[in-house]
């Protein structure tokens, strides 16, 4: 279970972002962005090495099992971006994919 | 999936809707065509580009991106692979179609030359949007010496 959910664009803006409201939300924003720095880190010591879906998503994070809830959200992004009424680089506003999103967070209070 | 005839009958419609909307006749207005065709196959290829890739996502090179390009896209768009990929190692990559289906049905040689150009339109955008997806900034380009075999030139921006 997530607590917190982003997309982030190629361009490091992010194309949605959504917490649980309990917590402080700064603190996740920021870890948000330190992660950009993880990503940076694996993709620049990669090089000629196996860059799979699967091990960028395990390796950044801690090893969860959690493989299934990354599937799940890269085919939400996959509708969205087939959805002609969405224009790449806009923030995401489908209720569809909001609602995906609640699916995986942590259910709180 | 869908019958491959129900995309060519479908591109050949856009191709004359947008040709017959044209009130400049001259080389300034199909320039504006050819660009919206572009487009509208940019944007198609952008959503490819995120859909197709699904348990091969091992790109580890330019030249994985451009095999993905010539086996599974054009197999998904158009049944069938490219016929040859060639590379100068620089960043541009010419990739030939010996029969492009979207050529096929018109001639075999040299009749409707000047008219390939537009039927191609859509398809360089669409090779241009997957790769931009998949992160890589490119210009294509695509000439006819006889139909219907095609190349289409793939020149990587390096910025």
């Amino acid at each position: 279970m997530a607590v917190c959910v982003a997309v982030i664009a190629k361009e490091n803006y992010p194309l949605y972002i959504r917490s649980v409201p309990t917590e402080n939300e700064l603190k996740f924003h920021y870890m948000v962005h330190t992660s950009l720095d993880v990503v940076d880190e694996k993709i620049s010591a990669m090089g000629k090495a196996l860059v799979d879906q699967r091990e960028l998503y395990l390796g950044l994070l801690y090893p969860t099992e959690d493989y299934k809830m990354f599937r799940k959200l890269h085919n939400s992004y996959t509708d969205v971006m087939c959805n002609p009424f969405y224009n790449p680089g806009d923030r995401i506003q489908s209720r569809a994919f909001d609602g995906m999103v609640t699916s995986m967070m942590i259910q709180v209070c | 999936m869908a019958d491959a005839v129900l995309f060519e009958f479908l591109h050949t419609e856009m191709v004359a809707e947008l040709w017959a909307q044209d009130p400049d006749p001259g080389p300034g207005g199909q320039k504006m065509s050819l660009s919206v065709l572009e487009g509208m196959g940019f944007r198609v290829g952008q959503a490819l580009g995120e859909r197709l890739p699904r348990e091969t996502l091992a790109f580890r090179e330019e030249l994985d991106v451009l095999k993905f390009l010539c086996k599974d896209v054009w197999a998904a768009v158009f049944q069938k692979q490219m016929d040859s990929l060639r590379t100068n190692h620089q960043g541009t990559y010419v990739l030939q179609d010996h029969s492009f289906p979207l050529l096929i049905r018109m001639a075999s040689g040299l009749q409707y030359l000047e008219e390939a150009p537009k039927f191609l339109a859509f398809t360089c955008g669409l090779l241009r949007g997957t790769l931009s997806t998949l992160g890589i900034k490119s210009l294509v380009t695509a000439s006819v010496a006889a139909l219907p075999a095609c190349k289409f030139q793939v020149v990587i921006q390096r910025s």
